[in-house]
């Protein structure tokens, strides 16, 4: 085997490879099901719909890179989308423009309140995002009186949710390419991304090292909020508005994901080309599913056995001894 | 008596839950149109008793420093089941109600089955099956519906002679005959020595798998029995998944305000009673002081926030700078 092939074997984490090789995998019985399954147009709509949980899951897997973990991704997804619909029912122009980026900043918010907490006041991830989606949730209930909001999302939004560009590529995944671009840069070629890798091995090695460890990580929960109320704000262009509980669906497949794509969940370890192949893995199961008209209880335990068996396949820790 | 200080201060965070929870619970009867009647208590040691029960699940797993996201789903199976097989003669609800603790059991005993052999983040692990439970709940009871027997459910749910709520004595009996019991035992003391510790539990010979398994397994067994809880006070079973994450929610709040530490190895199911009995008030004393309804998440999130920020009090104890990022 020539030395190309061996360095390049060496570079490819078989937890990427494996996450592939299941969509591979998936699509082949899918094509068993139905011709149409591997079709150019039904391949688009895939990635159209894994667009909205690729945005989603780039946040989460920031956050987790860190070894801690962002649990107010479902209200945060909310807030962006009741946030921005509820600025274009001003109605004015000013709505129209201000709509996507209020919405992404109030999430922004949010995960500073989280960042804050985690980074500073050291409460544990898990807890402190809970109690915040707790608050975001009351928050847009007294906003909402509890019901959908009837403002519509704007030109913009459903523009960039539900448009197609040139050659018929959906718009949505040129925003997910965009955001993804972005997250690889800055995960591989900035200080805060070998920062955000270092926190995730040993925060006390990095702090040593004189990096401002803590403002790194509460940077890395802000854009986490903001990347799911991105995500919220797009939801809502697709549906053209709106809805209690519109973030719901998305803490389980965000955080299976980036597990999936062999980001480890303790941190430090893991590349977005992972993420990207959790995602699309993730897209595929559901509407896989959905396409075999099994009804949402049998979605939700085979969702559920098959994340649990792709993990025991490769998200296993080392034994400890 | 002599050493009555170190158990004191050994029990502090419990005590504190406790006396803040009297406080509470007397302002709260105090404002009450009611007033400190028989009714009000039972009622609210209803709804107290519930959420106890799923705290208690909660508390075991997190004193090995895991956590367990899928109780809140154990506790809706353990309803839907409920809603079918704890019906009939008195045989026939008596076998149902077994059936239901043993799918509770099974239920924490996969849990534990994966995350010890499987070597998974607790975290992960209880998401993706509490998904497996939701849909086995889906698929009892895909309506809301179901029946349970009403001799039952009235009288656990109702008042003993004298006033005292039933649950209230029902939910002493289980921490009576399963907590002390297991708390004072080799096993228990394991369970807290790997919360403290896994590595130096490890080393000690402490048996670390068996405590971990045991202790997922009467996370699950307290979860379908707060199921149970549920269904006898509402006479049907409902598959709801808003319902499912807000319990396990609030159990990690009931917990947090029960002084047990996330951490693990430090806090007692007695704490998470009082916590869980604590949060329920909460949220009453919004309904006795005639705030509208529609705050009441929002309270109830803020009070969260505020007990789970209590917690970084202990970096004023901190020495040294590195100690934070341990």
């Amino acid at each position: 085997m020539s030395i190309f092939a061996k360095s390049l074997i060496r570079h490819i984490d078989p937890a990427v490879a494996i996450a592939f090789g299941c969509i591979a995998a998936l699509l082949l019985f899918g094509s068993f099901y139905s011709t149409s399954f591997i079709s150019p147009a039904f391949l688009l709509q895939q990635l159209k719909v894994a667009s909205f949980l690729g945005i989603i899951a780039t946040g989460a897997m920031i956050v987790i890179l860190l070894g801690q973990i962002d649990l107010s991704i479902p209200w945060l997804v909310a807030v962006g989308g009741m946030m921005s619909t509820a600025i274009v029912g001003w109605r004015s122009p000013m709505g129209e423009v201000l709509a996507i980026p209020f919405g992404v900043l109030c999430g922004v918010a949010f995960g500073l309140v989280n960042g804050f907490a985690v980074a500073y006041l050291r409460i544990p991830s898990m807890i402190i995002t809970l109690a915040v989606n707790a608050v975001a949730q009351g928050l847009m209930v007294v906003h909402t009186g509890g019901f959908s909001p009837q403002d519509a999302s704007s030109f913009a939004m459903r523009f960039l949710a539900t448009g197609n560009s040139l050659l018929g590529i959906p718009n949505a995944l040129l925003v997910w390419a965009a955001v993804g671009g972005g997250a690889t840069f800055l995960l591989s070629r900035t200080v805060f991304g070998r920062a955000v890798y270092g926190i995730g091995n040993s925060e006390r090695a990095v702090y040593l090292s004189g990096v401002r460890s803590q403002r790194i990580v509460m940077l890395a929960f802000a854009l986490s909020g903001g990347l799911s109320a991105f995500g919220g704000v797009l939801l809502a262009g697709y549906a053209s508005k709106a809805a209690q509980g519109m973030g719901d669906a998305y803490l389980l497949p965000a955080i299976a994901a980036v597990v999936l794509g062999g980001t480890s969940i303790l941190g430090g370890r893991g590349t977005y080309l992972g993420t990207i192949a959790g995602v699309i893995l993730i897209t595929l199961l559901q509407s896989i599913l959905s396409v075999m008209q099994i009804e949402e209880a049998g979605r939700q335990i085979i969702y559920g056995v098959v994340i649990i068996l792709m993990l025991l396949l490769y998200g296993r820790e080392r034994r400890v001894q | 008596m002599r050493d009555w200080r170190y158990h004191v201060g050994e029990n502090r965070d419990t005590l504190l839950a406790f006396a803040v929870f009297l406080i509470m619970f007397g302002i709260y009867t105090g404002n009450h149109p009611a007033g400190f009647t028989a009714n009000v208590v039972t009622t609210a040691a209803n709804k107290g008793v519930i959420l106890a029960l799923v705290a208690m699940a909660q508390t075991a797993v997190v004193l090995t420093a895991g956590i367990d996201l899928s109780v809140g789903m154990i506790f809706l199976l353990a309803n839907c089941l409920a809603s079918w097989i704890v019906v009939g003669s008195p045989g026939m609800t008596a076998l149902g109600l077994l059936g239901v603790l043993l799918v509770g059991l099974l239920c924490g005993a996969i849990n534990g089955l994966v995350v010890i052999f499987g070597r998974l983040q607790p975290i992960v692990t209880t998401i993706a099956t509490g998904a497996v439970y939701f849909g086995l709940a889906l698929f009892l009871r895909p309506v809301p519906g179901g029946d349970v027997n009403s001799e039952l459910a009235d009288s656990l749910t109702g008042q003993l002679p004298g006033g005292i709520p039933a649950s209230l004595v029902v939910l002493f009996l289980i921490i009576l005959t399963i907590w002390l019991p297991f708390r004072r035992s080799e096993i228990g003391r394991a369970v807290y020595a790997v919360g403290s510790s896994e590595a130096a539990a490890y080393m000690s010979g402490v048996p670390v798998r068996k405590a971990k398994f045991v202790a997922y397994c009467l996370s699950g067994l307290f979860a379908a029995m707060g199921g149970l809880f549920l269904t006898f006070f509402t006479y049907s079973g409902e598959a709801s998944a808003a319902n499912g994450g807000a319990y396990t929610l609030y159990s990690i709040a009931a917990v947090v305000l029960g002084g047990i530490s996330l951490f693990g190895g430090k806090g007692s199911v007695i704490g998470a009673v009082f916590g869980a009995l604590m949060f329920r008030t909460i949220g009453d004393l919004l309904f006795v002081f005639d705030l509208e309804p529609l705050w009441q998440p929002l309270f109830q999130g803020v009070v969260l926030l505020l007990a789970v920020s209590l917690g970084s009090l202990r970096l004023f104890q901190i020495r040294n700078r590195l100690d934070l990022f341990g």
